[in-house]
């Protein structure tokens, strides 16, 4: 049997081991039988996957390449394990407790659970780790070849694109068996993380082997290893202080954001006292994983041929030397940590395309109908397989485009500053409750176009996808856009220099888009309970129905959304769950969905702290109550707003109302005038024409009779002219077109004046006046003035009905107004009435009168005119009305 | 002496004149000139014919008639009815109400000394 033959064999074995492992892991989670499979250590040997093929064979080859710099790709996540406390464990909370599936799901759920976010970081995430899965591939297959090369029975060569393609299909297996077997993301994929627990374990044996071998083997121990590392170029190469540090915060960022380091450091996470071992535990295996590196680097230059690739000597100085069993083992090694990489990265990425792309697209076009008949379980896990189907065929396409070259070499970096543009939306998300979506957007989006020009794109080489004019004179000829020395900044490192400028513009912008943009009520809500995570017990699943009373949920219930309703909840969900009854079991999966159709009704904080209230297992914090407050606060805002809507439309409706009646009365007494106007012009005109007739067909008439007749006739003229001469008055007064011919004179020589016209004093009609108090000097319309008085003066003549009739004129001074009231003896006017006396057209009753009901609405006109006022007075003896009038100061005469 | 004609009319002049036209007809006219009392001149002066005007103070032209019309002495008596308010509804009211005749003013003489003439003979 040929080494190669033997190592085939091998592999698949491993293979066979790594299915049989998972599968075992999850039939004993599955029956609940997996208590060890929770533990801290196994959490901690699953985060190794954060040491790929690209650590595993690629940290020699760092080594050789630029010393000691490898150290810091494992300093940064040793220094976040180490402060756990402060980051991480905020991480894991919030992780738990909003049932995260992913760091979309994560920066999509803080922002108000924002699609487009997710999107965007799904589609980033699959651009940065795209060209990794690819890596990884090209590492099993030059591992592969590296066999083959050195196997002198091996006929032809193995195609190493069929090897690819092979180990492609069998991990977009593997991963779909194991990773979509449960749908729900919060049931954690026990039997893909207890696989990788095992190729940590073996790459980890793996390396320390070889490096044993290395030291002890090959150099003779440790003293000789450590002069050949002094006269070694490693020791020699300067140490920037710039890449240094940043290639740590790269390192430590990316150890957060990766996808697949998210999903094992964060949703596989079971509890907190996991990260408190996994703070020292991961840190020392990183350490050990380190260890080595340098002697295997040091011992490779120095034994084996020039142009030797650095990157596989932790393969081919055992295989240089025979060590075929060790070789295989450090095969064994790196294909561990090629898979469990591309296992976990897949799992990963699928969850995120699968809920945040195909599954919206899915229910957005297929509708409710679908969501109801329960295809959505199929769909999901459909989607999902297809999701990782897909993003291994897109890593195997990249390998293949890429031609598996030196360009993938550098991924691994490159990859890590694309990720790391997560980092500010994160972050800010879990320590900034100002944090908004438009700020994440903004940063997100600017973050990723720097890293997408000045890194990705110029990663493919010049001309392969960037114009070589790009790289040297700039996008558009600016030269400051040029990709390599953005804004200017020339002579740095492509790496640091990308990372510098993308977080820099995308950590600005997205302070300043927070900033500057108001956060939506769900944003604000999310955001608390994001910022505040660590003061609410991390409950896997949010609740706790452990104490939970299912019938007190459903009394609250059935107040909240009805009892038909509540009722009709509550036995789906026991149908679901399998329970005889109406009460179903207050599971975690319940009581979310109970919180969410309550949250309907009152708000989702409310909800949630109603729901806590009963099931007890979660306290409600004082942000909780805060946020039951703002809502109650906003309820109660609307719900005045509404009050006084309605205040105004009632108001309104009453207006409207008063105008209607009015409307109608108006009309009404519109009416009753054409009757009444045609009466008065019939009455004169009957007269005239009688007489008329009288004087042409009589022959015998006596000179008196003719004179008598042709008097009447005269005076009946007058009496339409003189209505006529109201209609035309009152209507320019209504029009505002009058002119006022303002006059001095004192209101005794205007009393007397109108007295006379009205017909003067006698006949059955005094009238009594205190002349003393008329001596005011006046400054106004006196014609006008002297018709409304002539009026009131001719009202009471004719209308007056004691006798004797007498009519008492006052003239007072108040307040600097003139005060002149007309009482009369007589009856009065009947209170209904007074409301509509200065209305035109208006009369009381059938009584007979020379006038057409105009006379008041021309007083009224006029005294608005004069900026006075005409009124009725009521409680007097008889009929009384008070005429007002503005008097400019020392305008009186001697009283 | 010819027949007798009730006139119950408030304007002065239009009683003036229609009772100069009948009078030199030779009809006895006896005028009244307000609506209060209409009822109690009418059986007052029981007049052959009674030429009311429909706006009078004190009570309207159409319940005058409606009291003339229930009155038994008074149930045949012809009415002529003189309105100002030349309306469609004004003429409807007065027949609803039993007027045997209705003009509107202003009439010319010679038609009211015609109807006058021809519902007394009629």
């Amino acid at each position: 049997m040929t080494v190669l033959n033997l190592l085939i064999l091998v592999c698949l074995l491993y293979v066979v081991l790594l299915f049989a492992v998972a599968f075992a892991a999850d039939r004993a989670a599955r029956l609940g039988r997996g208590s060890w499979l929770r533990s801290s250590v196994v959490y901690t040997l699953s985060l190794s996957i954060y040491c790929t093929a690209w650590t595993f064979y690629g940290a020699v080859g760092f080594a050789a390449r630029s010393g000691l710099e490898f150290v810091t790709i494992y300093l940064g996540p040793t220094l976040v394990m180490v402060g756990w406390w402060w980051t991480l464990r905020r991480l894991v909370r919030v992780g738990r407790s909003q049932r995260i599936t992913s760091i979309a799901d994560l920066i999509s759920s803080r922002y108000g659970k924002s699609n487009l976010l997710a999107v965007l970081v799904t589609v980033l995430a699959v651009v940065a780790t795209t060209p990794y899965i690819a890596l990884q591939l090209q590492s099993v297959t030059l591992s592969f070849a590296a066999f083959a090369a050195t196997d002198p029975e091996a006929t032809t060569l193995p195609d190493m694109q069929s090897t690819a393609l092979w180990v492609a299909v069998g991990l977009a297996l593997f991963t779909i068996l194991f990773g979509t077997r449960n749908l729900d993301a919060n049931e954690r994929h026990h039997g893909v993380v207890m696989a990788i627990a095992l190729e940590a374990v073996v790459k980890l044996f793996a390396l320390l082997a070889v490096g044993v071998f290395v030291v002890w083997g090959l150099s003779g121990g440790i003293g000789p290893t450590l002069d050949r590392i002094e006269t070694s170029p490693i020791a020699r190469f300067d140490v920037s202080g710039s890449r240094w540090v940043g290639l740590t915060l790269l390192s430590a960022m990316a150890f957060l954001t990766l996808p697949r380091m998210f999903q094992v450091l964060v949703v596989e996470n079971e509890a907190d006292e996991h990260l408190r071992t996994a703070a020292w535990a991961f840190p020392t295996y990183l350490m050990l994983m380190s260890l080595f590196v340098v002697p295997i680097a040091v011992v490779g230059l120095d034994m084996m041929p020039n142009g030797a690739n650095p990157d596989l000597f932790v393969l081919t100085l055992p295989l240089m030397e025979g060590r075929d069993g060790l070789a295989i083992l450090s095969f064994l090694g790196g294909f561990s940590s090629a898979t469990s990489m591309v296992i976990v990265a897949a799992i990963a990425l699928s969850t995120m395309v699968s809920n945040h792309v195909v599954m919206p697209l899915w229910l957005h076009y297929s509708g409710m109908a679908a969501v109801v008949s329960g295809d959505v379980r199929t769909v999901a896990l459909m989607a999902r397989r297809l999701s990782i189907a897909g993003v291994l065929f897109l890593g195997y396409v990249y390998f293949r485009l890429s031609g598996g070259g030196t360009a993938l070499a550098a991924i691994g970096l490159i990859a890590f500053v694309g990720v790391a543009q997560f980092l500010p939306a994160l972050m800010g998300g879990l320590f900034w409750r100002g944090a908004t979506r438009t700020g994440a957007l903004a940063g997100l989006v600017l973050g990723a176009a720097v890293w997408l020009y000045c890194l990705f794109l110029p990663s493919f080489g010049p001309s392969a996808i960037l114009p070589q004019t790009v790289f040297d004179h700039g996008l558009w000829g600016q030269s400051w856009l040029r990709p390599r020395a953005l804004f200017g900044a020339e002579g740095m490192d492509p790496v640091i220099h990308a990372l510098m400028w993308s977080m820099l513009l995308n950590i600005s912008a997205f302070i300043l888009g927070s900033l500057l943009s108001f956060p939506r009520p769900l944003e604000r809500l999310q955001g608390a309970q994001f910022v505040n995570s660590l003061d609410n017990p991390g409950t896997p699943g949010g609740w706790s129905g452990g104490m939970a009373q299912s019938e007190d949920l459903l009394i609250m219930a059935q107040r909240i959304m009805g009892a038909r309703e509540a009722q009709t909840l509550f036995s789906a969900a026991a149908q679901r769950q399998g329970v005889a009854g109406y009460l179903p079991e207050p599971s975690p999966d319940f009581l979310q969905e109970l919180e969410r159709a309550l949250a309907g009704s009152v708000g989702a904080a409310t909800a949630h702290a109603m729901v806590g209230q009963i099931v007890g297992g979660a306290a409600v914090s004082v942000e909780d109550l805060m946020a039951v407050a703002d809502e109650t606060a906003q309820i109660m805002e609307y719900s005045s707003q509404l009050e006084a809507k309605s205040q105004e439309l009632a108001r309104t409706a009453r207006q409207l109302r008063q105008a209607n009646e009015t409307l109608t009365q108006i009309s009404v007494q519109k009416d009753g005038f054409l009757s009444q106007i045609s009466h008065e012009l019939r009455t004169p005109m009957t007269s005239i024409r009688a007489f008329s007739e009288i004087l042409r067909d009589t022959q015998d008439l006596t000179p008196e009779e003719q004179n008598k007749y042709a008097a009447i006739i005269h005076d009946e003229t007058v009496r339409l002219t003189r209505l006529l001469d109201d209609l035309l008055d009152l209507s320019v007064l209504e029009n505002g077109q009058v002119e006022l011919n303002i006059q001095t004179g004192t209101l005794k020589a205007l009393l007397d004046r109108s007295v006379r016209a009205a017909g003067g004093d006698g006949n059955g009609f005094r009238i009594r006046r205190t002349r003393a108090s008329e001596q005011v000097e006046l400054t106004t319309d006196l014609d006008r003035l002297a018709q409304v008085f002539i009026n009131l003066i001719s009202n009471a003549r004719k209308y007056c009905d004691a006798k004797p009739a007498v009519l008492t004129i006052r003239a007072t001074i108040s307040d600097g107004q003139l005060v002149v009231d007309f009482v009369d003896n007589g009856s009065g006017i009947p209170t209904d009435k007074h409301a509509v006396i200065f209305e035109k057209f208006s009369r009381i009753g059938q009584t007979k009168a020379s006038g057409a009901g105009l006379g008041l609405a021309i007083c009224r006109e006029i005294m608005e005119r004069l900026g006075g006022d005409i009124s009725y007075l009521p409680g007097q003896e008889g009929a009384a009305f008070r005429v007002t009038l503005p008097l400019a100061p020392g305008r009186m005469a001697a009283a | 002496m010819g027949k007798k004609v009730l006139l119950i009319e408030d304007e002065p002049n239009i009683i003036e004149a229609i009772s100069f036209i009948l009078s030199r007809d030779g009809w006895e006219v006896k005028t009244h000139a307000n609506g209060h009392d209409a009822m109690e001149a009418v059986r007052r002066r029981a007049p052959d014919l009674i030429i009311l005007d429909v706006m009078l103070p004190g009570k309207s032209g159409y319940d005058i008639l409606g009291e003339i019309r229930e009155d038994a002495d008074f149930a045949e008596t012809p009415v002529l009815m003189l309105t100002a308010r030349g309306q469609t509804r004004d003429r409807e009211m007065a027949e609803r109400a039993g007027a045997n005749r209705y003009m509107t003013k202003p009439f010319s003489n010679a038609d009211v000394l015609a109807a006058v003439r021809a519902l007394v003979e009629a």
